[in-house]
């Protein structure tokens, strides 16, 4: 497809007649076993923006059991922006499934008519949002990092990484509605909820019987999360690269992270050379993350590497090479042998601290 | 047992470079390697293969030269290979691949039932993960995404056991056949194909199937047609406005360096001095 671009969205074209009365922005909230994944507070943040750009309602559905307060997510889903939302409980949505959820997501898209539907690029999400967009015949831009609404058209437009991370493209869906699309976790900025926002809660009965549906779950072995490092949600990552050299160098990493009770990130050369866990991968292939300070030592900037952390507030880049890509995205740079500024920044940091501990 | 493994040639995407001034792709010496994330798929057939005999058919949309890539397949112990190739199929989106991909499974059950049908995760150059999802919905095949292990096969009762990864942990899952497959990377070794293998790829007759061949009367499904989205523009990373601000001292002791950064860094951002303070 967008190996030749040539087709250009430019270039008017008209909506299939059957969509033209579908209205308002949907996003699925993602909820298993009454835990609701934070990407699904990321995507109404994103949504309530794209439904005031159309002037229309943004609407959250609640897919679970019965027994999964399904009111109180959809609560909550109202303090995070949406208007109005779509709850469908039943024995057979208890746990996720292709089958039971991919009925009652494409049912409720055909008979309430969206013109755009967001999910996260989960493993759920992804699984669920593929099918849907099949079973509905519509277009699904995958892992999108912005979304923007063409006001002319008011169609949606989707932009996301191509090739491995090195460009961007934007991607339309002109003739078909919903227009769908998944946002990966972390890449959009978390809403401050409104305690005081409510909303309307439509509750919407689902008839499938057990006997009709063939995969069973046996059994949720959870993970087991203990000593288990959680970057998407860390304020402060400390990351190293290929540039520190030796896995005894990649210890000063962890020697700044402690004084900073920050956690540890690393570039992919550092995971594949064994010298960190593969949760600590930061980037496109790893983890997205959004913390207040990010301090990359040794490491590059490439585009793989930067599209994973580009959304931390504040980026600190020690590299040899005044030329390094990473100078051109970070905050603050310094030229230098991470293995030296290392340790005066953690010999910094902790005269620093103590100090204010002393006055405070 | 029979299983399709879908398979995509794609460009070697760590090789791939963008031209610094106009902004393209410049894909020329860049090899095309099976998808990595396709050998998975492959590895976990051929082990089934091993287990209860049977046969691996694989497939792959594409232009002529991705038949190397299935001579590859071929010489790790696939039985057979269909390319499916045609200009017609020219822009296709992800829609359009698995509708002429179920076409062309249906295709190869006409001479043989399919029991199972493996992709892999996802590709390194369109990376979107829909075209399994797609081909399973379009055969109204059960869906099994991220398969982390494939416990158990009953064959006679044509059952088949694996464990899903799921957000937060691992879902057993319990299925009939005929499913559909996405295997999770790492999840096995590909093993090397022996000599009689390589010999035997050299030697076999690849069927090349065209639109025609591959059962596809419906034109407007397949390529730019049949693809509902379509890309409006390619572009750079934009580069921040601003470069990073560079602490440099005049000695460069490592020392002082720190203590500078430290001291612009808690004047521009106080509430982050509180942030670590905090947690210290
Ligand atoms: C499909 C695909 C997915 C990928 N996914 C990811 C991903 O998720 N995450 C990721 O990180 N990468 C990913 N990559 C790899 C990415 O392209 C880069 O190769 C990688 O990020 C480089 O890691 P690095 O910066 O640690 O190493 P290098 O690029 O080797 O950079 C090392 C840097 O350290 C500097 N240096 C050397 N010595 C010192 C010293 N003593 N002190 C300070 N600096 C020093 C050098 O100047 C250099 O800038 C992916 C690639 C592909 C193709
Ligand atoms: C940069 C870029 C961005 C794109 N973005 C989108 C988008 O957002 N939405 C969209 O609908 N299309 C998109 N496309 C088009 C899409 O990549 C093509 O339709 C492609 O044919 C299949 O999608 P994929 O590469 O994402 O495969 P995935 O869905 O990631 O592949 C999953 C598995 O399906 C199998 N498979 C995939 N393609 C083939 C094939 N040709 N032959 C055999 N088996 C195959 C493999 O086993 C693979 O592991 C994009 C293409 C590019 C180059």
């Amino acid at each position: 497809m967008s190996e030749q671009p040539k087709k250009s969205a430019k270039k008017k074209v008209e909506l299939d007649p059957r969509f033209v009365n579908y209205r308002h922005v949907w996003v699925c909230i993602e909820s298993e076993r009454g835990e609701v994944h934070p990407v699904s507070w990321e995507l109404l943040g994103e949504g309530r923006k794209l439904a005031d750009a159309l002037g229309v309602e943004l609407c959250g559905v609640v897919i679970c059991g019965p027994g999964e307060r399904g009111k109180a997510i959809c609560g909550e889903a109202f303090q995070y922006g949406a208007d109005k939302c779509y709850l469908l409980q039943d024995d057979v949505l208890q746990d996720y499934r292709n089958e039971p959820y991919t009925k009652a997501l494409t049912d409720l898209v055909n008979t309430y008519q969206p013109e755009i539907l967001m999910l996260g690029a989960t493993t759920l999400g992804r699984d669920l949002a593929g099918s849907v967009a099949t079973t509905l015949g519509t277009g699904l831009v995958a892992d999108c990092t912005e979304l923007v609404i063409d006001t002319e058209t008011r169609n949606l437009a989707s932009t996301r990484p191509t090739f491995g991370g090195s460009l961007l493209c934007t991607i339309m869906t002109q003739r078909h509605r919903p227009q769908m699309a998944t946002v990966r976790p972390r890449v959009m900025a978390m809403p401050e909820p409104e305690a005081s926002r409510g909303g309307e809660i439509i509750e919407v009965p689902f008839s499938m019987i057990e006997d009709s549906i063939i995969t069973k779950v046996l059994e949720f072995i959870a993970d087991d999360t203990r000593d288990k490092p959680n970057l998407p949600f860390a304020d402060i990552i400390v990351a190293g690269g290929r540039g520190l050299r030796t896995p005894e160098n990649f210890q000063l990493v962890w020697d700044l992270a402690k004084v900073l009770g920050a956690e540890v990130g690393a570039s992919r050369p550092v995971v594949q050379a064994g010298w960190a866990e593969l949760d600590r991968q930061v980037g496109q292939s790893g983890k997205t993350v959004r913390p207040k300070l990010y301090i990359a030592a040794g490491i590059s900037g490439a585009i793989q590497h930067r599209v994973g952390m580009d959304g931390a507030d504040v980026i600190i880049a020690i590299n040899t090479d005044p030329h390094a890509p990473i100078f051109e995205f970070a905050h603050y740079g310094i030229v230098g042998n991470a293995t030296t500024i290392l340790p005066a920044l953690t010999e910094a940091f902790k005269a620093h601290l103590s100090q204010l501990k002393k006055v405070g | 047992m029979h299983s399709v493994v879908c398979i995509k040639q794609v460009p070697d995407s760590a090789q791939i470079r963008v031209h610094p001034v106009t902004n393209t792709i410049m894909r020329q010496g860049v090899p095309a390697i099976i998808n990595p994330y396709d050998l998975f798929a492959l590895e976990e057939a051929l082990r089934l293969k091993d287990k209860f005999g049977g046969t691996v058919t694989v497939i792959t949309m594409g232009p002529p030269m991705a038949e190397a890539a299935l001579r590859k397949c071929l010489s790790f112990g696939a039985d057979d290979a269909i390319l499916v190739s045609d200009r017609a199929f020219a822009g296709s989106d992800t829609l359009a691949t698995s509708y002429a991909l179920s076409a062309t499974i249906r295709k190869i059950m006409e001479d043989m039932p399919v029991d199972l049908i493996f992709t892999g995760k996802q590709t390194i150059d369109g990376d979107t993960a829909q075209v399994g999802p797609g081909i399973a919905k379009r055969l109204d095949f059960q869906l099994l995404t991220y398969v982390s292990k494939i416990v158990d096969v009953d064959t006679e009762k044509k059952e088949i056991l694996v464990e899903r990864r799921a957000e937060g942990g691992v879902q057993l899952l319990k299925t009939s056949t005929p499913s559909l497959i996405t295997m999770l990377e790492g999840t096995n070794e590909m093993r090397f194909g022996d000599l009689d293998d390589l010999f035997r790829a050299s030697r076999h007759e690849l069927k090349v199937w065209n639109r025609e061949a591959a059962g596809i009367d419906a034109v407007e499904m397949i390529g730019l047609k049949g693809s509902p989205t379509v890309v409006s523009k390619v572009f750079a990373p934009r580069p921040r406005s601003k470069r990073a601000e560079m602490i440099e001292v005049h000695d460069s002791e490592p020392k002082n360096l720190a203590v500078t950064l430290l001291a612009k860094l808690f004047t521009q951002h106080p509430k982050l001095e509180q942030e670590i303070a905090k947690r210290a």
